[in-house]
């Protein structure tokens, strides 16, 4: 129903478009025009559209809860009686009577005539739905095109129009970011409530499982997100060492000694290292890189785990070279051509050039490659699951195997759980000390970027 | 003083270039003082191609000692082209070749075995834009010494930034900022500060590639005043646009046009009297 009724609103902007094209174009013979007649057109289909269109989305939304509160004011005043979970079942046997949907029945001797209430409401408001809507729309067409005159300032509403639809856009973005947040801040609250908060940011133990046994006591001791965090950050750094050399030499190479040929097939080869998906990564690192790290500890007399630390975090560091490599070309590449000329001039060679001339002026570009590289580092799941494990071990051995908070999350929402459970519950806290995490960083990179922006201008 | 030999005085070797075809004109040579007694630069049948362009035709020219020489012309004449050919900055363009002679104190620059680090140690560059490294002004002056192993002990560092400042004037207004980025300077300030670290690797030859073109009167009337002095010390090759430029700070001045040497010139008889149909449209302004 709805979806034919957004099917008519639209035929009805469409023509209104027309409409007013064509009459502002009559215009135009003779006659100096204030907006050009495709904007006339627009702001009729802007009129049409926009004020019956919201009007039907709130009528969606509105729809269930107004109709719902008519029927329950029309049942008996057992109902009424009803404690509050019983009420709520009642309702849904309404519903589902209305729907059609026989299932048991508790014989509710109002259910059957609440049932046809509903029905005939939901088929009047839908029927009063179309007549509203198309009144509204219809009648903006009549009203708005009736408007097109030489000197009416349609160019003007259609940049308002703009100007509110980007303004909703952004608010869009930012409410969600918002929302993110809150959503994260109230769940993390009610986990600690449960686990006090200096327990959960210095405790060395990390065991949620225990708390799901009822008999003991609720969290004892752990929920320490210390091994975690110990586990991400060892797991960062390990992957950083691998691709920050790596990658920025690359990148070096590409922007400045490459000849354009080797250039144009290497980067793009280079880059499709960023399109594999993470998963295919997990199996690499597990299947192949694990066991030759562990063969490669044993023969040197090294007691290696069958997943370790640093199996984990050499993929990640090869999953992470294509951000930093692309990223620090760009800056390096966007270093301007007279800084370069500037040095050789002095005599400098190519490699001194780079080191003393380019990359202090590439610096800020390259430390947010970096930032980003970390971040996207510190967000991995899929290896460390399936490379590094999921015991939570307080370790700086990359040897061992250790685990990261994308992970612990994973396990925490995996299976049933409820929601009042404090493993659950930890997903939030955990997802909450990882977005400030990730905050600090930015806030950090941001600093370094602005102390030496403008260095050359 | 310079010397300047007279065109007759060296007619063993008395180059009149010819020019092949060129649009407008046939046949020009280039006539007036192209070499001088003892030059420090000689540049003998100089050609330069970008891949298929020719951008140089066989150009013959010498700087002489203490001597600035002014290279004018129309835009996309050669006179830059020309200038980089001198301390090999052409090398970094893709697809350029130079042909001919190029020789410093007697010695080819081109040749397989001539080093271009110490040859650029030895002629110094400034650019059309100023372009100070984004560094202190400090380190800006330390580069070329640093990375050419001229200074020892950090006080003998001090000691090169300072007289390097001093000879391009910028010590008064920056002795007090020394570590103070560079990039913070005034465009005439930063102009000069890359004129003293050219400066201060001790070159024998500066190259300067209409260095004012960026700047207002009187950071220009600087900069001229500084060139007038450095003549004490250095060679100086300076493209300029500006014909009063190249009047009041050069001995010497080289007319060039599309790829050709027109006419080279002692600059006050070249201003008042050229020779060459070409010059004389050029400086009166009737094209260019």
């Amino acid at each position: 129903m709805t979806i034919y009724l957004l099917a008519a609103i639209l035929l009805v902007s469409l023509s209104g478009f027309y409409i007013g094209k064509n009459r502002a174009s009559a215009l135009v013979v003779g006659a100096r025009i204030q907006s050009l007649p495709q904007y006339h057109g627009l702001r009729i289909a802007l009129w049409c559209g926009l004020p019956a269109l919201f009007l039907l989305g709130l009528w969606v939304v509105l729809e269930p809860f107004v109709i719902q509160s008519l029927v329950r004011n029309s049942l008996p005043p057992e109902f009424f009686n009803l404690s509050g979970d019983e009420a709520i079942l009642a309702m849904m046997e309404i519903s589902n009577l209305a729907q059609g949907i026989v299932g048991t029945q508790s014989g509710l001797p109002y259910a059957e005539q609440a049932a046809s209430l509903l029905i005939s409401m939901n088929q009047l408001s839908d029927y009063a739905m179309i007549v509203v809507v198309s009144v509204v729309s219809l009648s903006a067409l009549v009203v708005a095109q009736s408007k097109v005159t030489a000197d009416f300032p349609a160019l003007e509403s259609v940049e308002k129009a703009f100007n509110v639809f980007i303004f909703l856009s952004s608010a869009v973005a930012v409410l969600t970011t918002v929302a993110i947040v809150l959503s994260l801040l109230f769940e993390s609250f009610k986990f600690f409530e449960q686990v006090p908060l200096h327990e959960f940011l210095f405790g060395l133990k990390w065991n949620p499982q225990i708390a799901i046994r009822a008999d003991q006591g609720a969290s004892t001791g752990a929920f320490g997100a210390v091994p975690v965090f110990s586990g991400t950050l060892l797991i960062a750094f390990v992957a950083i060492l691998v691709a920050g050399p790596i990658g920025l030499a690359s990148a070096v190479y590409f922007a400045e000694y490459a000849n354009p040929r080797v250039r144009d097939v290497a980067k793009p080869t280079l880059e499709l290292l960023a399109g594999i998906p993470t998963v295919v990564y997990g199996f690499f690192a597990a299947l192949t890189v694990a066991p030759l790290v562990r063969e490669l500890g044993l023969s040197l007399g090294l007691a290696v785990e069958a997943r370790s630390a640093l199996a984990a975090g050499i993929v990640m560091g090869i999953m992470i070279i294509p951000f930093i490599s692309s990223l620090a070309d760009d800056v390096i590449t966007a270093v301007p051509q007279s800084l370069r000329e500037g040095s050789y001039a002095m005599g400098a060679t190519q490699s001194e050039t780079i080191k003393y001339v380019i990359f202090p002026a590439a610096l800020p570009g390259i430390v947010g490659a970096f930032l980003l590289a970390i971040s996207r580092a510190i967000g991995e799941t899929m290896i460390v699951a399936m490379a590094a494990g999921l015991n939570a071990n307080l370790t700086a051995n990359p040897l061992e195997n250790v685990t990261t908070v994308t992970v612990q999350i994973v396990v925490a929402l995996i299976g049933d759980q409820e929601f009042d459970d404090p493993k659950t519950l930890s997903a939030f806290a955990l997802g909450l000390i990882l977005f400030f995490m990730t905050l600090i960083l930015n806030v950090f990179a941001l600093m370094i970027v602005k102390r030496y922006r403008e260095q050359y201008e | 003083m310079i010397e300047i030999s007279p065109p007759s005085k060296k007619s063993e070797k008395n180059f009149t270039t010819r020019l092949e075809s060129v649009d407008e004109f046939d046949r020009v040579e280039t006539v007036g003082e192209m070499f001088v007694d003892r030059p420090k630069v000689s540049c003998l049948g100089v050609s330069v191609h970008y891949g298929d362009k020719q951008a140089l035709f066989n150009i013959n020219l010498d700087l002489g000692r203490n001597e600035v020489l002014a290279l004018i012309g129309p835009s996309g004449c050669g006179k830059t082209t020309f200038l980089r050919c001198i301390n090999r900055m052409n090398d970094t363009i893709e697809g350029c070749r130079v042909d001919g002679e190029i020789k410093i104190e007697g010695a080819e620059i081109n040749h397989s075995d001539a080093d271009v680090v110490s040859l650029r140690s030895k002629v110094g560059m400034v650019f059309q834009k100023p372009n100070p490294f984004p560094k202190s002004i400090f380190d800006n002056i330390a580069y070329g010494p640093r990375i050419h192993g001229l200074s020892g002990p950090k006080n003998e560092l001090d000691d090169i930034v300072e007289a390097a400042l001093k000879r391009a004037g910028l010590w008064e207004e920056v002795s007090d900022r020394l570590h103070t980025p560079a990039t913070g300077l005034s465009g005439g300030q930063q102009q000069r500060l890359c004129i003293a670290r050219a400066i201060a690797v001790n070159p024998e030859v500066i190259l300067m590639d209409e260095p004012c073109s960026a700047l207002d009167p009187i950071a220009t009337a600087r900069i001229e005043e500084l060139i007038d002095d450095l003549r004490e010390k250095f060679t100086i090759a300076i493209v300029t646009h500006s014909m009063h430029q190249a009047a009041r700070v050069s001995q010497r001045t080289a007319y060039f046009h599309m790829g050709h040497l027109v006419e080279v010139g002692v600059t006050d008889q070249m201003f008042t009297n050229p020779r060459q149909r070409l010059t004389e449209d050029y400086i009166t302004g009737r094209f260019g």
